[in-house]
């Protein structure tokens, strides 16, 4: 038998090849997919740029091209390509849109963001989405208050501004500095099969007594009553809980947690809320969930094995080639967890989500804004809705207009709730390691020790490991 | 045609090289440059902070963890699966008897060569969700399927005292098949006269495998410890598509190699990144380094 070990050629090649495969190439990969460490100066390229009038209030240069990137997602991508691209040509016939798409959308953008050579206007989205708090830090987004100030398309006398719902700026603004447009429009809530909760007599509770004992009956129906999929979905068990919290103490609760400010998470309406929902894990939970993603639970759901689910308003478009034929979505608030709660029952969470940005440093920023601002018309945003059963940031787009049971249960929760709807919180976005405490943090709560007092802890320690941490980009919101 | 040689050489040589030089040296130094700033992953690379990142990794309860699961899996990966092959090998070669003259394999032992090897071929992607819907935790996963119907259902990797041990149940299955390959060439190499001397005087087949095959397949065996247990380093791919909340739950099966890619694209603290890098490459060298050492010593000895 040969001695292997003692021939070089083994030694370099095999052994030295499986050492790199994993320990020498998993390093380089960082600066690998980073790309261009060093093209770190700010020079930046000639910028294309028109006269401003009151039919080019951004003052595009009719002729330049503009460069779009879409993600291609849930949402598709023909609401770009067949809505707003040739919305956008009907008035600006001579700018010509490159178009592209892309499903995982750092790793084609950031490299050319990184070579100084973005394109105009980005759809940061999906799981490879890039950290937008860190874009704007590194100055690479841009400012888009001309925008918003600028009359919107098709909507006469109001600034683009004008004729979004509430907080759906705030959303994407940064210290103050909008620089993102949000663009579709999600409810929060807890979902059910209307016709299931009509056929067993039951009404969706106000109160948490009434939710607790409309989950007993449900239980006895042989019904899961509450679930969530704890593998890979547990944010939005997390959204659960922080809602509560923001009915029982207004959304000051979550601001402060969102600012990191000591105590923020021990505070007692996170307690409360935490405490209720333990009480329903312990006792109307099932067990294996925590190992089930989120379309296992969600199949369950259409099978009317689990009864309320808490998810946003995506939902119905997610699972629509899964729902038969009967199953009604329907969405309901939030019910009061005590009854000194700031906020009314009727209170909901909605918040603006898929981030659509200009590049600060592309070659035609100006054009991507008004590309923007071409989506943010009444008639794109109608459309967007159409194709993609998600309602948009434009208020009352698609008011009259029945497109599906869920959306329009979801346009009539926000419409109960009227001026008590709240954006909700930023952290998860923000600081994407304090994100990934509270899914953990949840997950143990809701399944394990039903702990609140732990949870709380849990998260304020960590948010205060955060706001220690000088190597995390900082936020806040007033 | 001494002078045709260099350029010959050279010629042969430049285009790796330049590929191996700007592809894996300069993206290290690159990454040993990286691992002493603080860096987002964007824009300009500006804030040195010295050993700042180590010395947040010292604190870092999640590196511990991982580290942790990392030697777990170095330590049993290595021997659970050496042990495996070893023993499926000697069936499918040695264990069948002897007749003729030729020792062979238990009876249909060319199907099962064929059996073991198929997980080799399959990408581990593709394993990973395979396995997820094994180790599935309600009754539609396989396992919990199997069980009567009055048993509550383990939930395997939703349960942090076993999740660990899914995650190496797959990286065995995975591997035994390629080193039964590997042990398999190794007994082709040995004597046919050494079994057959031993089966005159009367050795059992335990005895074959422990007195002649074990003996004289020993370097190969090696050579399969220091694959393995630079497989171990890795296991990024079954965790990031297998388990709870990606290295969960509650980091019950976050390794090293999940920690880096999360900390550089999910985290946006690509310096943090750099620096667990750096670790990774100094722990996997050093681990080369002790095993090559040792088996030197061995084969000088042999």
């Amino acid at each position: 038998m040969t001695d292997i070990f003692t021939k070089p050629e083994l030694d370099r090649r095999t052994l030295l090849r499986r050492a790199a495969a994993v320990g020498l190439l998993a390093t380089p990969a960082v600066s690998m997919l980073s790309a261009c460490v060093g093209s770190s100066d700010d020079t930046t390229q000639e910028q294309a740029t028109g006269t401003k009038s009151a039919d080019n209030p951004l003052g595009i240069d009719p002729k330049a091209g503009v460069e779009i990137v879409i993600f291609n997602g849930g949402l598709g991508t023909k609401y770009a390509t067949d809505v707003d691209t040739p919305l956008f040509n009907k008035k600006w016939p001579d700018a010509k849109i490159t178009y592209s798409q892309a499903e995982e959308i750092s790793t084609i953008v950031q490299p050319r963001i990184n070579a100084g050579n973005p394109p105009d206007m980005i759809n940061n989205s999906g799981s490879k989405l890039m950290d937008f708090g860190a874009i704007v830090k590194a100055g690479q987004a841009a400012d888009l208050t001309d925008l918003f100030a600028a009359p919107s398309l098709d909507i006469a006398g109001k600034t683009v501004a004008d004729t979004l719902v509430p907080g759906a700026i705030e959303q994407g603004s940064y210290d103050g500095k909008p620089f993102a447009v949000n663009y579709s429009y999600t409810v929060f809530g807890l979902w059910y099969n209307a016709a299931l909760f009509k056929k067993n007599n039951w009404t969706p509770p106000t109160t948490w007594a009434e939710f607790t004992a409309l989950c007993d009956k449900i239980k006895a129906a042989g019904i899961t009553p509450f679930g969530f999929a704890g593998a890979n979905a547990s944010y939005y068990m997390v959204r659960a809980i922080m809602t509560s919290a923001g009915k029982i103490g207004t959304e000051q609760v979550l601001k402060d947690i969102d600012n990191l400010k000591a105590g923020a998470w021990t505070n007692d309406a996170v307690k409360q809320a935490a405490e209720a929902w333990a009480g329903i894990g312990k006792n109307y939970i099932n067990k294996t969930f925590l190992g089930l993603r989120h379309t296992e639970v969600q199949l369950q759901q259409n099978q009317d094995k689990v009864a309320i689910y808490p998810c946003g308003s995506w939902l119905e478009n997610e699972q629509a080639k899964d729902t038969p034929s009967g199953f009604e979505y329907a969405i309901m608030p939030y019910p009061s967890v005590t009854a000194a709660d700031k906020l009314p029952a009727a209170a909901i969470n909605a918040a603006a989500g898929e981030i659509y940005f200009a590049a600060a440093k592309a070659k035609n920023p100006q054009g991507g804004k008004e590309y923007l601002r071409t989506m943010l018309s009444k008639e794109a945003a109608l459309e967007f809705t159409k194709l993609t059963k998600s309602l948009t940031v434009v208020a009352g787009a698609s008011d009259g207009v029945t497109i599906s049971p869920g959306l329009t249960s979801a346009n009539d929760a926000v419409t109960k709730a009227g001026k008590d709807v709240f954006m909700g919180y930023l952290f998860d976005t923000w600081y994407k390691k304090l994100d990934d405490e509270s899914r953990a943090a949840a997950n143990d709560l809701m399944f394990k020790d039903y702990d609140a007092a732990k949870f709380c802890d849990r998260m304020e320690k960590a948010s205060q490991a955060v706001a220690k941490d000088s190597s995390v980009t900082k936020f806040t919101r007033s | 045609m001494r002078h045709g040689k260099y350029p010959f050489i050279i010629g042969f040589l430049v285009v790796p090289v330049a590929l191996y030089a700007i592809f894996v040296v300069w993206a290290y130094i690159q990454a040993f440059y990286l691992s002493v700033y603080e860096w987002s992953g964007l824009g300009p690379v500006t804030n040195f902070v010295g050993l700042g990142n180590f010395q947040k990794m010292i604190h870092d309860t999640l590196f511990w963890q991982s580290i942790k699961h990392n030697a777990f899996l170095l330590i049993l990966l290595p021997l659970i699966t050496v042990i495996l092959a070893l023993v499926f090998a000697f069936l499918l070669n040695v264990g069948g008897g002897h007749k003729g003259g030729v020792t062979r394999g238990v009876w249909g032992s060319k199907v099962y060569r064929v059996i073991f090897f198929f997980p080799q071929l399959l990408a581990l992607a593709i394993v990973a969700v395979i396995f997820g819907r094994v180790f599935g935790p309600d009754k539609s996963g396989m396992i919990n399927g199997l069980f009567p119907e009055s048993w509550q259902p383990w939930l395997f990797l939703a349960d942090e005292r076993y999740a660990m041990a899914c995650i190496l149940v797959v990286l065995v299955w995975q591997a035994v098949g390629f080193y039964v390959v590997l042990f398999s060439a190794g007994m082709g190499n040995i004597p046919q006269e050494v079994y057959e001397a031993a089966a005159i005087d009367g050795a059992t087949r335990v005895t074959l495998f422990f007195r002649i095959t074990i003996p004289l397949l020993w370097n190969t065996v090696q050579v399969a410890f220091v694959y393995l247990g630079i497989a171990a380093f890795d296991a990024f791919a079954l965790v990031n598509i297998m388990t709870v909340d990606r290295g969960g739950p509650d980091g019950a099966t976050s390794v090293l190699s999940l920690m880096i890619y999360r900390n550089a694209f999910e985290f946006s603290q690509a310096g943090y990144a750099s620096a667990l890098g750096v670790v990774l490459f100094f722990v996997t060298l050093s681990f080369a380094w002790v095993t090559l050492s040792a088996t030197r010593r061995e084969s000088v000895e042999a």
